[in-house]
């Protein structure tokens, strides 16, 4: 097999900042975090926690109550658990990752 | 602050700003805790700053080449060069003119703190140059597969302190580093956990005031190396601070203000959920908890001292 050429940049500086995205790190993922949006208070700890950016701040439209919702990035979600753990209303479970 | 307030604000989530600069692809761990307190770290920092990284697990994780996790200006320097090459960004920037802009930010693990870059770091305290060197403390080289560093604590368990029937885990007590740091009188020294978001976000932002240098310490866990399931990262670096084991404390120009209280935790609540102190007995936990009462309070009883004499003159 012959070996690609990678183009370098001068000095290997890396010009694309913010470029990891491509790399799907929720393929790592055994226990999936299932977030219960009914018991949610919208706190952000999770969010805060999250080690991989993996919760994205929605716009609210069923429940009248809040303006914003937080869903999880499967894409990138490793299933650490920490904000299973970490919610204090108890909102997320974890679950068997089926594939 | 978190508002009592039923709504989530925007922007405003436990104080934190909403904008990324440590994103989602890198290779941590699943529950890394360095990779929370980078989101944290940078989220502080802001985009004006300038990133100087010394080898360690976050420099690793996040740059695989041509990609990068950071949205801000970085640098990555070897293992004991990270200090040098801040001094040497600030003496960029203030021969451009333009230092008031940029914030200067070192990140760097415990290994290129406590040991190997640590002559440098203390040559760029003397020399006075405005950055802060944030230290993220896993207390071993987790990056090289969990080797002992001078943040270990005594009778912990890495590859270089096995345990076996006269060894019990590492021998000496760790390195008192920011104790250390604080004797060369440098305006901000602070420590942190990554279980108090607020409490870093809120340092990291002050020691951008002070002109010269300023240090944080923040104990940080990692999975592989203390040995837990990946979900208690945060629980550990809250159970360190409440038992002591970790004191969140800040000395702004020789003044020491202990930020969180310690609950006064049994010690053995910290070290039971550790695989790395799996193989401790009770004397050895109660040596630990004996040596901690005693190093904790002559600690404050010392800083405390200073603070009085300092009030006099």
């Amino acid at each position: 097999m012959k070996a690609e050429k990678t183009k370098l940049t001068e000095g290997a500086v890396v010009v694309t900042p913010a470029s990891t995205g491509a790399n799907k790190t929720g393929s790592w993922r055994t226990y999936k975090p299932c977030l219960d949006q009914k018991k949610c208070i919208r706190c952000g700890i999770c969010w805060n926690f999250c080690p991989d950016n993996c919760f994205m701040l929605k716009k609210e439209t069923e429940n009248k109550k809040y303006k914003h919702r937080f869903e999880i990035n499967y894409d990138y979600c490793k299933g650490c658990g920490i904000c299973a753990k970490e919610c204090p209303v108890k909102a997320i479970m974890m679950q068997r990752e089926e594939k | 602050m978190a508002s009592k307030s039923d709504d989530w604000k925007p922007g405003n989530i436990r104080g934190l700003p909403l904008e990324e600069f440590f994103h989602s692809g890198h290779g941590a761990c699943a529950g890394c805790g360095p990779a929370i307190t980078m989101r944290m770290i940078t989220k502080a920092a802001g985009k004006d700053s300038i990133i100087v990284n010394a080898t360690g697990c976050m420099e690793v994780v996040s740059t695989k080449y041509p990609t990068t996790s950071w949205g801000l200006p970085w640098v990555h320097g070897a293992f004991e060069n990270a200090a040098p090459i801040a001094s040497g960004i600030h003496a960029a920037l203030a021969a451009q003119g333009t230092r008031a802009k940029h914030n200067i930010v070192v990140i760097a693990g415990d290994g290129a703190t406590y040991d190997i870059g640590f002559g440098a770091i203390s040559a760029a305290f003397e020399r006075g140059d405005k950055f802060t060197y944030i230290c993220y403390n896993n207390e071993a080289y987790a990056n090289t597969g969990s080797q002992q560093s001078g943040a270990t604590p005594k009778h912990a368990w890495t590859t270089t302190t096995p345990i076996g029937k006269i060894i019990h885990g590492k021998e000496v007590e760790k390195k008192p580093l920011t104790e250390i740091i604080a004797a060369h009188k440098i305006p901000y020294i602070a420590t942190a956990s990554t279980a108090y978001p607020l409490d870093l976000f809120n340092k990291i932002k002050k020691s951008f005031t002070f002109d010269g240098p300023s240090f944080i310490n923040v104990l940080t866990p990692c999975v592989l190396t203390w040995k837990y399931d990946s979900s208690l990262s945060v629980e550990l670096a809250r159970l360190a601070v409440d038992t002591g084991m970790w004191l969140v404390y800040e000395i702004e120009n020789g003044k020491f203000t202990l930020n969180i209280q310690p609950k006064g935790l049994p010690v053995k609540n910290y070290l039971a959920k550790q695989g790395r102190f799996k193989h401790l007995t009770d004397a050895d936990i109660a040596e630990i908890q004996m040596h901690l009462d005693k190093q904790n309070k002559e600690l404050v009883a010392e800083r405390e001292c200073v603070n009085k004499a300092e009030e006099k003159i």
